[in-house]
């Protein structure tokens, strides 16, 4: 292993410095990449130079007023609520999946997985059309006397965000499951204690990184997450910077406030987790050996009724309220201008090419880069370009709009700032697939190929692209579906007048025009589910 | 100290085996009794119809091919799995059959896994006080810390797993193992995972540290030179039951079937008609008592005699004289093996130091130079 690497480590020197010795291609690509990064960067730039113009007092007094306490509050509580919750049902339904003789594991593992292709806002927009006034379920049960508590609120906004966002811990605990060594199982059962205690000392320290991983992506899914609380009506960070955001006047600077502490909390969280995580490099090359399964005994079946209970609140529920709304919606509700046109669905699908077109340009080479060279400043550069994972959609959408009033307004309200924000925040996406691709490409056919007389230039087309395409062509394909689905950019920096699935869902179901949101739901719901094969099956392999 | 050999195998027939070293009264009580144990998987027959008793203090070694059912007997015995039929009893306390199923953790059975199976989140120290009942208790780490001192790594406490190389690992996995004073203490082919000069050296450290716990042991193996080392007992199987138990120079000199013979050693067998008072061969004629416990019945009946390496050695012949021609020489460092084929057909290997000196193709005469008597089985022509 050390060795291979060691081996690949030498190999790419030599032909670095065969690269190297010409010159010309290694600058230009340094200095594309490092627009690229500094591109991306910007949008915080813009964040900074708004919030130096309002002055310290007023800062300090808005940001300490009861209303910013309040929000800070229920975003924390909400985060503490939604990690705590997603860890309490993504743990044990990954133990029941890897390591007991649940009947049906591979079923379960896969249907408890699947909750994640449905987007947390369509999600809270099933509850709501449900369970909230004149939900679909609220009607059938309010007749028989059956109160339906209020969805609006922390309870409701936690329920439904765990709901959907749990798998994230799932995933990360099974992953741990199926590489942890289960003869320490045995081994610690040799030693006289029983599966229980086993878990508590053997199992338990050694998953601690992948559940703390999947806990992380929680936390910040939670923190940035703007469609689920603000339909759900819960105030917590980027519920109030939206609204803040249309109102004009003082609210732009309670807005820009609120996302610099919403980012200064993420940054939190960041640091938390580097230092919990630790190192999670666990064994010493002892294998994972084939699951050694925990026989569940007489509580088989009963087992079962909680991956059942969890699929029928996450899937069932949700596609069987909107497949209701679906019947029920008759021609009637034609009018007041929310009729829905294929031209939506259209234009979902342009933008959402357009900005895979432009994500995968800027990302091949900061990819490329980062792939062929170890060095601080390729580091770097590739580092940059995961601000938008970092950045909550709602403060991205603030800053370019900064950014379009003050200093373009010629861009404002235009699909290439629209685009901009898609690439800003996809970009991560494009880079990883196309990094990992370009890192498959042995550096020593570059060489061979410039051996064989070719220059730099055309060595890079006729080997290492095509060989890189797969690469491409992937994270493409999963700029194209995230950004189908992207709510919060669109919503704020969507063109006036253009109307994608997105911005259609949204405008209908604040009007409460529930019917109508069903069939697009529907369809965006499917869309996330292909983003999300690679992600799924990546883990399903391991089955 | 552990000689004491005894002979359970009721299947033991056609010889007298006395007890080679040891009498009766050195004999422990029985600490781990199997009885009629088997195991299925399916259709498959992992192991079937197995008695096994091991006594107080002894290490006894199941030994046999890959896939004849050792390892699986050995995780019957710690319980990590459960037998189809049978009985398996552990210090007077039936642990499975019977309907009673004891869970590992409550059977006081100690293993030592072929992988070790340390915990890497954890410390030399606090992997060997796991099995303790208070690991936080001074009188715990008063047992660590002699453990530690036992298997030679008293200053090892506070590193981890990672930190140890292959046999300072076995070490803290048998201190572990150790430590809750099991009743019986497995292990699962100890020494596969080490290399081959540290396996020999870590036999030896084993068996001593074995015996000055005075812990009864089981462990598993493969390699016969492993077992014949350092087993009181050894016990060889063969799908998925035991084919002889007894002291490992038993089963090496007079092997009860073909399987235990030809396992054993680089064995040969040489064709042979049983006369009123002599046996002959196409090397020769020798006196029937050669045979071991050869019975009058067999008075006329065809055998075929085992013989190894050192039993034969073959001798310069012209080629009217000589009973077959080398057809392989084999360099072993020590010593030379020649492959001798017979004029039968037959290939018997004959030990040689460095004096003689033949070539491949050369007729050479055969002698048997034995001094004990010799295992024979039934012809199967």
């Amino acid at each position: 292993m050390a060795a291979g690497s060691d081996s690949a480590a030498t190999a790419r020197d030599r032909v670095r410095g065969i690269v190297r010795d010409d010159d010309g291609p290694s600058v230009a690509l340094v200095l594309l990449a490092g627009a690229v990064a500094a591109a991306v960067l910007t949008p915080l730039l813009w964040l900074l130079l708004r919030a130096s113009t309002i002055e310290p007092s007023e800062a300090l007094s808005l940001l300490t007023s009861p209303t910013a306490t309040e929000v800070l509050a229920n975003s924390l509580g909400l985060v503490a609520l939604v990690t705590a919750a997603s860890v309490a049902l993504g743990v044990p339904l990954a133990v029941l999946t890897v390591q007991t003789d649940l009947p049906f594991r591979r079923f379960w593992t896969v249907v408890v997985a699947l909750p994640l292709v449905v987007p947390s806002y369509i999600g809270a927009f099933a509850y709501v059309s449900a369970f909230g006034p004149n939900g679909a379920l609220a009607d059938l049960l309010a007749p028989l006397g059956i109160p339906v508590p209020t969805v609006y609120g922390l309870g409701g906004t936690a329920l439904v965000l765990t709901l959907f966002v749990y798998p994230y811990v799932f995933l990360t605990t099974r992953a741990s499951l199926l590489s942890f060594d289960e003869s320490q199982l045995e081994a610690a059962r040799t030693l006289n204690h029983g599966y229980r205690s086993a878990f508590r000392r053997v199992i338990l320290p050694q998953i601690a990184p992948g559940v703390t991983a999947g806990a992380l992506l929680v936390a910040l899914y939670t923190l940035s997450d703007f469609g689920t609380p603000a339909i759900m009506r819960f105030d917590v960070f980027t519920r109030v910077i939206y609204v803040e955001l249309n109102s004009f006047g003082i609210g732009r600077a309670n807005a820009t406030l609120f996302s610099l502490e919403l980012l200064a909390v993420t940054a939190v969280i960041l640091a938390l987790e580097s230092r919990v995580g630790g190192d999670g490099g666990s064994g010493y090359g002892a294998p994972a050996s084939a699951n050694a399964v925990v026989p569940l005994g007489r509580y088989r079946w009963v087992a079962a009724a909680l991956p059942a209970l969890v699929a029928t609140f996450t899937l069932a529920l949700p596609v069987g309220v909107l497949a209701m709304w679906l019947v029920r919606s008759g021609p009637g509700y034609a009018g007041g201008g929310l009729a829905f046109q294929p031209e939506f669905a259209f234009n979902s699908v342009y933008v959402a090419a357009l900005a895979a077109l432009a994500t995968v340009l800027f990302a091949l080479p900061v990819a490329y880069y980062a792939g062929r060279s170890n060095g601080w400043l390729a580091r770097a550069t590739e580092r940059a370009t995961y601000l938008g994972y970092a950045m909550p959609g709602v403060v991205l959408g603030l800053a370019l709009v900064f950014f379009g009033i003050h200093y373009a307004p010629a861009v404002y309200q235009t699909l290439p700032l629209l685009v901009f924000a898609y690439v800003v925040r996809f970009l991560p996406q494009a880079v990883g697939s196309t990094r990992s691709s370009v890192l498959g490409v042995d550096p020593e056919l570059i060489g061979a190929a410039r051996v064989l007389g070719a220059p730099p230039r055309r060595a890079f087309r006729r080997v290492t692209l095509p060989l890189i395409a797969p690469g491409l062509l992937a994270g493409a394909a999963l700029v194209f579906l995230t950004t189908m689905k992207e709510l919060d950019t669109t919503l704020i920096l969507h063109p006036t007048g253009f109307t994608t699935l997105v911005t259609y869902i949204w405008r209908v179901q604040e009007a409460g025009y529930y019917g109508r949101a069903a069939l697009p739901a529907l369809v965006l719901v499917l869309v996330s589910g292909l983003s999300m094969i690679p992600l799924l099956r990546q883990q399903g392999d391991d089955a | 100290m552990h000689n004491d050999v005894r002979i359970d195998d009721p299947t033991a027939e056609h010889f007298e085996a006395a007890p080679a070293t040891g009498t009766d009264a050195d004999a422990g009580d029985p600490v781990l009794e199997l009885d009629g144990v088997g195991k299925r998987y399916g259709p498959e027959t992992a192991v079937s119809e197995l008695d096994l008793t091991v006594r107080d203090g002894e290490l006894l070694t199941l030994l046999g091919p890959s896939g004849c059912g050792k390892t699986t007997t050995l995780r019957m015995i710690a319980g990590l799995e459960d037998p189809s039929e049978g009985t398996v009893t552990v210090a007077d306390e039936t642990v499975a059959g019977d309907g009673a199923i004891v869970p590992p953790e409550e059977r006081d059975v100690g293993m030592v896994f072929q992988e070790f199976a340390l915990f890497p989140h954890l410390t030399v120290a606090e992997n060997v006080a796991f099995g303790l009942d208070d690991p936080d208790s001074e009188a715990a780490e008063e047992r660590v810390a002699e453990l530690l001192d036992l298997v030679g790594l008293g200053e090892y406490g506070d590193r981890t797993p990672g930190d140890l190389s292959g046999g300072q690992r076995q070490r803290v996995a048998l201190a572990r193992s150790l430590a809750p004073e099991p009743d019986v203490l497995l292990l699962d082919e100890p020494f596969s995972n080490l290399d081959v000069r540290l396996r020999v050296a870590m036999r030896e450290e084993v068996r001593r540290i074995l015996d000055e716990a005075g812990v009864t042991a089981v462990s598993v193996t493969h390699d016969q030179e492993e077992a014949l080392s350092i087993s009181d007992r050894v016990a060889v199987m063969h799908d998925g039951h035991v084919e002889q138990v007894g002291s490992p120079a038993e089963v090496f000199e007079h092997p009860e079937s073909r399987f235990v013979a030809s396992f054993l050693g680089q064995a040969s067998f040489l064709p042979a008609a049983v006369g009123e008072a002599s046996v002959e061969t196409i090397i020769g004629s020798y006196d029937r008592d050669l045979l071991e416990g050869i019975t009058e019945e067999y008075t006329g009946a065809d055998v075929d005699v085992l013989v190894r390496p050192d039993d034969l050695r073959a001798t310069p012949a012209n080629e009217t004289e000589a009973d077959g021609h080398v057809v392989r020489r084999q360099y072993t460092g020590p010593s030379f093996v020649y492959h001798v084929e017979l004029a039968d057909g037959t290939v018997v290997r004959c030990l040689h130091n460095h004096a003689e000196d033949f070539d491949v193709g050369e007729p050479v005469g055969v002698t048997l130079v034995a001094d004990h008597t010799l295992a024979w089985y039934p012809a199967e022509r």
